[in-house]
């Protein structure tokens, strides 16, 4: 067998791979804790607690898909196909309530919506009713609550694939389709939409992982979800054998998740076999136009800008008051940030070992390829089943420590480095996805050139592809950062005793029902929210305000 | 022989980045059922524009566009490219990338029974000379039985008139002298009116009967 030209040498490969396995260890760890439980909690489970947990989840997760799918479609359809008042701001201001963690958004909901709240309140003054007794609109903590909260926050994953979708959509396609005899309608259900379909299964799984993963909006608005489940059943019951099992279950409609966003990933080519001439919108006039704008406009408004309102008018009263932040908040931002920056290293610097390890070099795929993908899997996996996937190891590790140092305590739990281990796993596949996109555009030959000039696959890395890739890096950077802030579910099951983040310190003022810094630290963390939207505004988005300037251009 | 495409004083208009530009100025042309008409030009002179002003993409600023007796577009009136009944061929092909070429010939043929799809489409798959392929995806095909397919689709709804948008530059020099002698056969043998776009002088003198220089 001919010698062949490795992209790593042996130290790459074996980092790699500890990386890859550590990410897959909390998941085997789980099954070992599972099948290691008493199997009468199987039994008492499935009779008890998985059947409402397991419809419940079905329920939310089957209600969220549809209005997603709907409104971001819907959306990312209007704005590309028609021009109308407001289209250049809402065609990235449709991306706003990625800002909003879920259970910010629920939590402001449920003071706005309360019935002694301002909404409630105004609508009982224009019936002309004095009382809640005489009116109240349905109750927000119900199943049909929890859909609307999750439906308006997470609908941008699917508006951003299909927006990037129908903006490379060839324009000759719709207008064949019309010379065929088809509406606009009808060029779209026929031929926009279906080409779109695999890049809205893949957005539509990622919402759907997120409903998966959240617990502060499900638990607030009483919905008993399988993540609530394995929270109370650990928490409040101190049964983790019984939360390892459903932590299983709901394993299952991960694998269903990931089953369909690798199907749509696979399929993804229709939008970029023909990039050519974009569709040129067309302009609505009159009342078509004001209606769309207000469709487009919903979204945004009770996604995004009603709950940021509350949220600032909240804030700017208790300043107003004469407020002054508690100790308490200031620690848990230094917190949260710490923990951002230490997580944002690791999981940089992991991503970057594993992308350029497993890069493709020459014309050969790389062998190690799968290892990159395995070390991907952690987006998927909820962050109450890693967390209880990771506490074995980490008791083990840290028992091990504490006998052999003579070390009190736990000391990596104590340390929150567990916690910071659970981050990077679940936060990994974004450095590593950006990176490898960045890797991709650089060309081989600059690779080959500086090996042929004598220098090592490393000192390549060094010289020549870093310096390339660092705006690859900082957006990677940036994603793990502002996502470890909004982190909740690993957090409040694996920080270490008296450690509060502002996402915990939130989560803790709504389970009280009082709301007193809850809005503050909300607020700061919508802000940070909102550094990723103006990237991915920038990346995802940028070349839709120069389609169609000249609508004839590229013609004759 | 009746005019089956008349245009008169077309002018057409588009707002650029410094003021209106001007594509198409004062052209007329008429063109007889059954002709394959041609209209030649060098990139950039507007022939394309003309092509897209008759299928209904592009408003016309002035004068007017008739199909027989049916005015396609003048400054008041704008036909949607779907009530035309013009069919076109695009220079990419437009292919339908999630369809069979048997499910591309079919597009435009909803109105039909079941039945008479099936029967429609294998008759335009035979007369393309493709009446295998249609099982195949577009990306199975080879260029010029992509742009054998969509004739095929664009000839299958019968439209009173088919325009060609520089149908075979995508096809190497002896592909394309090939199929342009097809092409014409298969469009005469329909009796098919048909409006040509190219800047080969070549494959417009292979192709069409009248020939109109832009």
């Amino acid at each position: 067998m001919p010698p062949r030209l490795h992209a790593v040498g042996g130290i790459w490969r074996l980092a790699t791979l500890v990386i890859a396995l550590g990410v897959l260890m909390p998941v085997g760890s789980l099954a070992w804790m599972a099948l290691d439980g008493d199997f009468a909690h199987w039994a008492h489970l499935a009779q008890h607690v998985l059947p409402q947990a397991a419809l419940d989840t079905a329920l939310l997760l089957a209600g969220v898909g549809a209005v997603v799918l709907v409104m971001g479609t819907g959306c990312a359809w209007l704005v590309t196909a028609y021009s109308f008042p407001g289209r250049g701001v809402l065609h990235w201001a449709l991306l706003l309530p990625l800002a909003m963690p879920t259970y910010i958004v629920a939590f402001a909901y449920l003071d706005l919506l309360h019935p002694i709240g301002p909404v409630q309140g105004a609508v009982r003054w224009m019936l002309g009713f004095d009382s809640p007794r005489q009116f109240r609109l349905p109750d927000l903590r119900s199943m049909g609550g929890a859909i609307f909260v999750l439906g308006f926050v997470l609908y941008p994953y699917v508006y951003l694939a299909a927006r990037a979708m129908f903006m490379t959509q060839p324009a000759h396609l719709l207008e064949a389709a019309r010379t065929l005899g088809e509406s606009r309608w009808g060029a779209f259900r026929r031929v926009a939409l279906p080409m779109a379909r695999p890049a809205l299964a893949v957005g539509l799984s990622l919402a759907l992982l997120e409903t998966l993963n959240d617990i502060g909006a499900s638990e607030f608005l009483g919905v008993n979800t399988l993540t609530v489940a394995i929270y109370t059943t650990w928490i409040t019951r101190s049964d983790l054998a019984g939360a390892a099992q459903i932590a299983c279950t709901m394993m299952l409609f991960v694998i269903a998740l990931v089953a369909l966003e690798r199907h749509g990933r696979r399929h993804r080519q229709f939008g970029s076999v023909q990039r050519m001439r974009a569709v040129a919108p067309h302009r609505l006039r009159g009342i078509k136009a004001w209606g769309a704008t207000a469709a487009a406009t919903a979204p945004v408004v009770l996604g995004f800008g009603a709950p940021a309102a509350y949220l600032l008018s909240e804030t700017l009263k208790r300043f107003h008051q004469g407020y002054v932040p508690s100790a308490g908040l200031w620690s848990s931002l230094g917190n949260t940030v710490s923990l951002a920056l230490g997580v944002t290293c690791f999981a940089v610097a992991s991503g970057l070992i594993v992308a350029w390890a497993c890069r493709r070099i020459g014309s050969r795929p790389n062998t190690y390829h799968w290892q990159a993908r395995m070390a991907s899997l952690g987006y998927a996996i909820p962050g109450t089943v890693l967390a209880i996937g990771m506490l074995t190891p980490a008791l083990f590790i840290d028992a091990q420590l504490a006998d052999s140092l003579g070390l009190p305590g736990l000391p990596l739990m104590g340390a929150g480095a567990v916690l910071a281990g659970a981050c990077v796993i679940r936060f990994l596949a974004m450095p590593i996805g950006g990176i490898e996109a960045g890797l991709a555009r650089i060309p081989a030959p600059l690779e080959q050139a500086a090996r042929l000039l004598g220098e090592t696959a490393t000192g390549t890395l060094r010289r020549v592809h870093l310096p390339l890739l660092r705006p690859a890096i900082t957006v990677g950077a940036l994603l793990v950062f502002v996502d470890t802030m909004k982190e909740l579910p690993a957090t409040l099951l694996l920080r270490p005793a008296n450690f509060d983040t502002l996402a915990t310190w939130l989560y803790a003022e709504a389970a009280r029902g009082t709301y007193e810094e809850g809005a503050i630290a909300a607020l700061l963390i919508v802000l940070a929210g909102l550094l990723p939207v103006v990237v991915l505004a920038r990346t995802q988005l940028g070349s839709a305000t120069a389609e169609a300037a000249n609508p004839l251009e590229n013609l004759s | 022989m009746t005019a089956a495409l008349s245009i008169d004083n077309l002018r057409v208009t588009y707002q650029g980045a410094h003021g209106p530009h001007v594509a198409v100025q004062d052209f007329s042309w008429a063109v007889e059922a059954g002709q394959i008409a041609c209209l030649l030009g060098p990139s950039g002179c507007g022939k394309t524009t003309v092509l897209r002003t008759i299928a209904g993409f592009e408003p016309l600023s002035t004068g007017s566009i008739r199909l027989g007796d049916v005015v396609l577009s003048s400054p008041q009136i704008h036909l949607p490219p779907e009530r035309r009944r013009v069919g076109m061929m695009f220079q990419e092909y437009a292919l339908f990338p999630h369809l069979t070429a048997a499910q591309n010939v079919a597009f435009g043929l909803r109105r039909l029974a079941a039945a008479d799809i099936t029967t429609r489409v294998a008759e335009m798959l035979t007369l393309v000379g493709l009446p295998d392929a249609g099982r195949r995806y577009p990306h199975e095909l080879s260029g010029g039985q992509q742009q054998r397919v969509a004739l095929a689709r664009a000839m299958a709804p019968s439209p009173a008139l088919l325009l060609l948008d520089e149908p075979f530059s995508n096809l190497d020099s002896a592909t394309r002298e090939r199929l342009s002698v097809e092409v014409r056969d298969i469009l005469h043998r329909a009796g098919q009116t048909a409006v040509l776009v190219t800047h080969n002088q070549a494959e417009a003198h292979t192709m069409a009967d009248v020939i109109r220089v832009l």
